[in-house]
Parts: C-alpha cells; structure tokens; sequence
C-alpha cells in the first residue's frame, strides 16, 4: 500500500452506490470501510480512525443532515473532512451541507475525475491541519493547543495575570565546549523533554526556547486557578527531574548539569504577534523581565529557584521558602524583595547556608 | 435491444471508468437490490410512510442515473419528488410503469453485461 494512501469511510444505505463508491476509492490508492446509514456511520468515525467521510444524504436511521450536525458537536471529530455525494432533490439541500460544514458536494452518480480531484483537495487541506495541529501541540499542552485552535489564532494581546518561568543550564558553555555537537543536541533533547514534561504536568506552556534556555507561561493562555502555586511546583518537579537524569548521567561518568529557575508573577499582555502566515505566542511585561533577572541572579544568589513577592505571598505554607532580602536588579528603578524556593531534601539545610544546591547527588 | 432504456454512452463510461468485471458485479447487485426496492415503494405506500416512499424513490433514481437507465431514473424521481399522493390511484399507475420500466432496464442490463 502506498504511503500517502488515507483511510476514508463511505457512508450509503443502497449498495450499488457504496459499491461504486469502494470502487472509486480503491482505483484512488485508497483503503475504505463502509456504514449503511448515518447512526453507524458515527459509531465507526467514533471508535476507528478516518480520514475523510463520504456521505450519504438520504439514509435511515440517521440521515446525512444529522450526522453532519453530530460532526459539527463532537469535538473529537469536527474537523474531519466530509465530502456529501447525493442526489438529493433542491439547491437548498446542497446550500444546507455546506453550512452545516460539508467541505464539498458532489451529485451521484459521481464523476470519478471530480470524486478524484476533490478527495485529493480535501486530504491535502487535513494534512495542512494535522501538520498545525502537530505545531501547535510542540509548545503547547494538548489541552492548551485545542483552545488556540478552536478559538483561532487572533492577533493582538490581552492583559492576563500570569506567572512566567524562565530556567536554564548554569555553565551550559562550558559544557558544550568539553563534548562533542552530537553530544549536546543529545543532552538538549533529554533536557527539553524532562522540562516539557515537568511544566506541561502542571498547566504551564513553554513558550520560547532559546539554546539552553527556556520561557514558560503559567496562567496564559488559558487560566489557571493558582498560577504561582503551578510555577513554583513545576520548578520543583524541574529540579527533581535534574536531579535523576544527573544519577544517570554519574552512572557513565559524565558531569552533573545545574539549572537555574526564575518566577514572577503579575500582570502581562500576552497574545499571539507576526502575521498571519508566521504567529507566535508572545508574553511581554514588567513580569517577564523580572523572571528573566531572578532566573539570572542564581547564579550569584546560590540557589536554584527564585521568585518575587507576588509569587512567594501566593504561595501556601507547603512550601519552603527562605527570605534573601532585597536586590537592585539592572533596569528597574526599585529594588525588589527576593525569595529562594528549597526543595524538599534542602528544607533541612541551615539558615545561613547559601552554598550553591548540588543536583548531583 | 432497445436503446431507449439504457443510455449506452452512460453505460460505456461506467465500465470503462471501473472494469468491466467490476461493471458486471454492479449490474448483478442492482438487479438482486431492485426487486426489495420496488417493494419498499409499495409498502411504505400502504402503510401511508412518505419519508420511507420518498426514500426508496430516491434510491431507484440514484441507481437508475449510474446505470443510464435515465427513463427508469425520470419515473422514480418523479415519485420523490412528488411523494406520497393524496389520490392512490395515482400512485398506483405510476408505480405499474415504475416497475414495467425496472423489468424492461433489468433486461437490458443483463444482456449488457454478458455483451
């Protein structure tokens, strides 16, 4: 079977047409599976997958009407292509499948050049979406990336509150100059996957990669009922994840990697920026920056996760936190008030300890 | 033959566009499906069930446009269109020719597809 052939389902009650139609989509390069009416039609695109549904207006049971408006409510299903072949009598039959989200219409009996060019057209535009969709899902939640799509990818921002994290790798040149490329891009890939899955697991969306470094949002896009809470935890669940993949790493004798986190929390404007043809999910604020600094300042500070005010005063008791008092950081006018997040194993350190957090052992 | 029932260039284009065996598989299922058809026209016409009368016109129709047999397809279109008639008796003529025509379309079809 060719690699490109697509799976599509034929939905017909009389069985000279479903046979024409197999035929159709057989001479296509194409595998099929049929549904004699609208309601099992349903049953299949619900239990096995499809790529493309032809259907069938006048059916018992369940007509094409009906299941065009079931596609349209299912959330699972309301992008799969339909292409309506019928023959059903009136304009404003046709005119109601296609309102009702029918990609095409074509009038039985089918002209094959036409069933040919349409499925063709119909694929192609699945395919473009699947490949956004993919896209999309690469910095964004599965649940994150079902909103952006449904709600459509609107330019221009809007003020949320937020928590931003920014994290990277303390003495990530180094360590790139002591290793081969391969090596690196090795390491970068476990690296990003460890932290994907860490501020995914806690609502966040990693919104900009850059080298070692990464920018997550937690709050925006979508809401979340205790944003610092979820930043301060996915920082956590971060530095435990470093902390294994290090014990791995030890096994075969390869250095231990250090991360340093920032957290703010705070109003920003977040939305998507470009143009239609190149968007993306952008967050700016006096709130990124002040991430941006905290992440920067533990390499002086000696401790892996920092955060502001606004995040440590959201914060329950469940979490250790230990008062550095205030820094000037360059580009703001005030200092501000900091505070180190301890990870569990650190809770019993003493006060004055300020030593840098060994992730190693 | 009679050249009137079935359109030969219909038919033509639907052998050459899927096979002639394919073709002949088609023509045999038509004609094991018509009969059920027909008999669906006249029982949802006793029981008084438009939707069920509309619908099985409507499939005559659609299988008589893919097979050419455009005289068999007009009768049957004129039936969905119509739908179920106040006065019976109409109906009732119509569906005699209805099924005069499908006998006369299935001939042809059978010598057709041996030919």
């Amino acid at each position: 079977m060719a690699e490109d052939s697509s799976r599509l389902l034929i939905a017909d009650d009389n069985k000279v047409n479903r046979l024409l139609l197999s035929r159709g989509v057989e001479l296509l390069g194409h595998r099929f599976a049929l549904a004699e009416n609208g309601r099992i039609a349903l049953e299949k695109l619900r239990s096995e997958p499809f790529d493309l549904l032809l259907l069938d207006i006048e059916m018992p049971e369940l007509d094409g009407f009906a299941v065009l408006e079931q596609l349209k409510a299912d959330l699972q299903l309301r992008d799969m292509p339909v292409i309506v072949t019928s023959s059903v009598e009136g304009l404003d039959n046709i005119v109601r499948c296609i309102n009702l989200g029918a990609e095409d219409y074509l009038p039985k009996p089918v002209n094959p050049v036409l069933l040919k060019a349409r499925i063709g057209a119909s694929l192609e535009k699945k395919r473009l979406r699947d490949r956004q969709k993919a896209l999309v899902r690469r910095f964004a939640t599965p649940e994150v990336a079902d909103d952006l799509l449904q709600s459509g990818f609107a330019l221009g921002g809007k003020r949320i509150h937020a928590s931003v994290l920014f994290s990277d790798i303390r003495g990530f040149t180094a360590l790139v100059e002591s290793q081969g490329p391969e090596e690196t891009i090795d390491l970068l890939n476990t690296y990003y996957m460890l932290m994907f899955d860490a501020i995914g697991s806690h609502g966040g969306v990693v919104n900009q990669m850059i080298g070692d470094g990464l920018m997550a949002l937690f709050g925006a896009p979508l809401p979340l009922d205790d944003c610092a809470g979820s930043a301060v935890a996915a920082g956590l669940e971060m530095v435990e994840l470093i902390e294994q993949f290090n014990l791995e790493r030890s096994a075969v004798k390869k250095a231990a990697i250090r991360i340093g986190i920032g957290v703010a929390t705070g109003d920003v404007v977040a939305g998507y920026t470009g143009t239609q043809q190149r968007a993306t999910y952008t967050c700016i604020g006096d709130t990124v920056n002040l991430a941006s600094r905290l992440e920067a300042h533990t390499k002086v500070a000696g401790h892996g996760i920092l955060i502001d005010d606004a995040t440590q005063r959201a914060l329950g008791s469940s979490v250790p936190i230990r008062t550095l008092g205030e820094v000037l950081f360059k580009g703001k006018a005030a200092a501000v008030e900091i505070f180190a997040v301890a990870p569990p194993s650190q809770t019993n350190a003493s006060p004055g300890d300020r030593a840098p957090l060994q992730f190693s052992r | 033959m009679d050249e009137s029932v079935i359109d030969r260039a219909v038919y033509a284009e639907l052998r050459d566009t899927t096979g002639a065996e394919f073709a002949a598989e088609l023509v045999d299922t038509f004609i094991e499906e018509g009969p059920s058809m027909l008999a669906e026209l006249r029982s949802a016409r006793t029981d008084g069930n438009a939707e069920r009368f509309r619908r099985a016109a409507h499939s005559l129709k659609s299988n008589g446009n893919t097979f050419g047999a455009l005289k068999l397809a007009a009768l049957a279109r004129e039936l969905e269109v119509k739908g179920l008639d106040a006065e019976s008796a109409r109906d009732g003529a119509a569906l005699v020719a209805l099924e005069a025509e499908y006998a006369r379309a299935a001939a042809e079809l059978k010598a057709l597809r041996n030919g």
